[in-house]
């Protein structure tokens, strides 16, 4: 953490780099955090009907798909999608240049591994992790409301009044707030197990494969922090 | 003027170097030869303080390698271009900005950048690839890029880690002649690794063996090609042991 602090001033070199991690982080993960929001949405539907089904009102469902999307879903699938899709890709190419002495390469041409490689992509994960969890969570509420509409016997207000019903706005920021923490995470563990990674394309392998595991458990070990700090 | 000064360096439990010392005068080429294995790149690796010796120092004009603070060693690594052995260039980047990275670290405009590159360029015989990506040069390519890279920078010393290994002898010989060139129009101090014999004698004003940590003979190419020392008169011939 150090390190990074100490590349912050160096503007020049990590905002121009920053604004090309923050398209490849935000439209490369955009279709895989949407495509597992899109299916979530679908089956929490169908499965909170089946759950309420003869004891709870169905505009419930509603309820249900929102808190749920908003709350833990959103944030945490697309997070453990994007630590397999933007982790481990990070920790593949920056292991890749170590051991083919790019990141020397780097230092010797006067430049800090920090902030030419690292504090770009941690900034991009921290600022484009909630612009996509938000996409996310709303095609989620979408398809369940879409699916309440065509395989439930709920109307369109029905949906609305059941995902009013309980809704805060910290329901909203809370997610949001909870992926960027989540998007930072990721990437500065991808950069670190990059930036340590020995020998060659085995070293690279073992990185890429430690980056997702440290990633995905810290991801949810964070979630139950961020839980019990915030939402008691 | 680089001085190698009682180097040490373990890697977990094998000593690699042990007490290396050797002076490198200004605008002269030395070339450190030996053993696949025994340190060279190494010791290199020290001057531009990409490593941290266990005990010594590597002392460029006066300055403690080891000891500077992250602005002086950027600062010394301004003065040095570094050749790496399999050029370590980027792949996501074009022949001119792998060439142009090192120069937009300086206050250069672009007109001037792009002036430079092409100077280095057209000196490694390379005109007309700034438009080239790494993966569509060949190996003896991607090294005289690699040279561009540090002569662009116009540097007081370059050192070169293994320029020529993996290189068939005519660009070997090519790559030596570049080294030559080099120093002609440059009147850079130069610090060679390498294990080819025919490129040290190319290149070398002088040639220092590293053997079991150490230094174990210096001298002029001359000096080295007349030695008496059997460890050293092997390695310079060739022979098994």
């Amino acid at each position: 953490m150090r390190d990074l602090a100490r590349a912050v001033p160096d503007v020049a070199v990590w905002g121009r780099l920053t604004l090309v991690q923050l398209r490849r982080v935000g439209v490369d993960s955009l279709p895989v955090a949407l495509f597992i929001a899109a299916f979530t949405g679908v089956v929490l539907a169908l499965q909170a009907s089946y759950t309420f089904k003869n004891t709870v009102p169905l505009y419930f469902v509603g309820t249900l798909v929102g808190k749920t999307m908003m709350l833990e879903l959103g944030p945490v699938l697309a997070g453990l999608a994007l630590a397999g899709r933007v982790g481990a890709s990070m920790a593949a190419e920056i292991g890749t240049m170590r051991v083919t002495e790019q990141v020397d390469a780097l230092e010797t041409l006067a430049y800090d591994p920090q902030s030419f490689l690292v504090l770009p992509r941690v900034l991009a994960g921290t600022l484009m992790f909630p612009v996509i969890v938000a996409l996310a969570i709303l095609t989620g509420i979408i398809t369940g409301w879409l699916a309440s509409l065509a395989l439930l016997d709920l109307s369109t207000q029905e949906f609305l009044k059941g995902l009013k019903l309980f809704y805060l706005f910290k329901d909203t920021w809370f997610g949001l707030f909870k992926s960027a923490t989540f998007g930072f995470t990721i990437t500065l563990v991808g950069c670190i197990v990059g930036l340590n990674t020995r020998g060659g394309a085995e070293g690279v392998g073992a990185s890429t494969t430690r980056a997702v595991v440290y990633s995905a458990v810290l991801l949810l070990v964070l979630d139950a922090f961020w839980a019990l700090v915030l939402l008691r | 003027m680089i001085q190698f000064q009682d180097l040490h360096k373990t890697f977990g439990a094998k000593p690699v170097l042990m007490g290396f010392t050797l002076l490198v005068p200004d605008a002269e080429t030395m070339v450190i030869i030996g053993y696949s294995g025994t340190g060279k790149s190494v010791a290199l690796k020290h001057v531009v303080g990409l490593l941290q010796p266990d005990a010594g120092d590597v002392i460029v004009d006066g300055r403690a390698v080891s000891s500077l603070e992250r602005d002086a060693l950027t600062a010394l690594r301004r003065e040095i271009g570094f050749v790496f052995q399999f050029a370590a260039l980027f792949d996501s980047m074009s022949v001119f900005d792998n060439v142009a990275l090192g120069l937009r670290r300086r206050d250069l405009t672009e007109d001037e950048i792009a002036e430079r590159v092409h100077e280095a360029l057209a000196l490694v015989d390379l005109t007309g690839a700034e438009g080239t990506y790494p993966a569509e040069l060949s190996g003896g390519m991607r090294k005289r890029v690699g040279i561009a890279r540090a002569i662009a920078l116009r540097p007081r010393y370059i050192l070169y880690d293994e320029p020529t290994t993996g290189l068939d002898p005519v660009t070997s010989a090519v790559i030596d002649q570049l080294m030559v060139r080099t120093r002609e129009h440059l009147g850079v101090t130069g610090v060679v690794v390498t294990h080819d014999m025919r490129s040290a004698y190319t290149v070398g004003d002088r040639i220092a063996m590293l053997y079991e940590g150490k230094v174990r003979q210096v001298g002029t190419v001359a000096e080295i090609q007349e030695t008496e020392d059997p460890v050293v008169r092997q390695f310079i011939e060739g022979r098994p042991a």
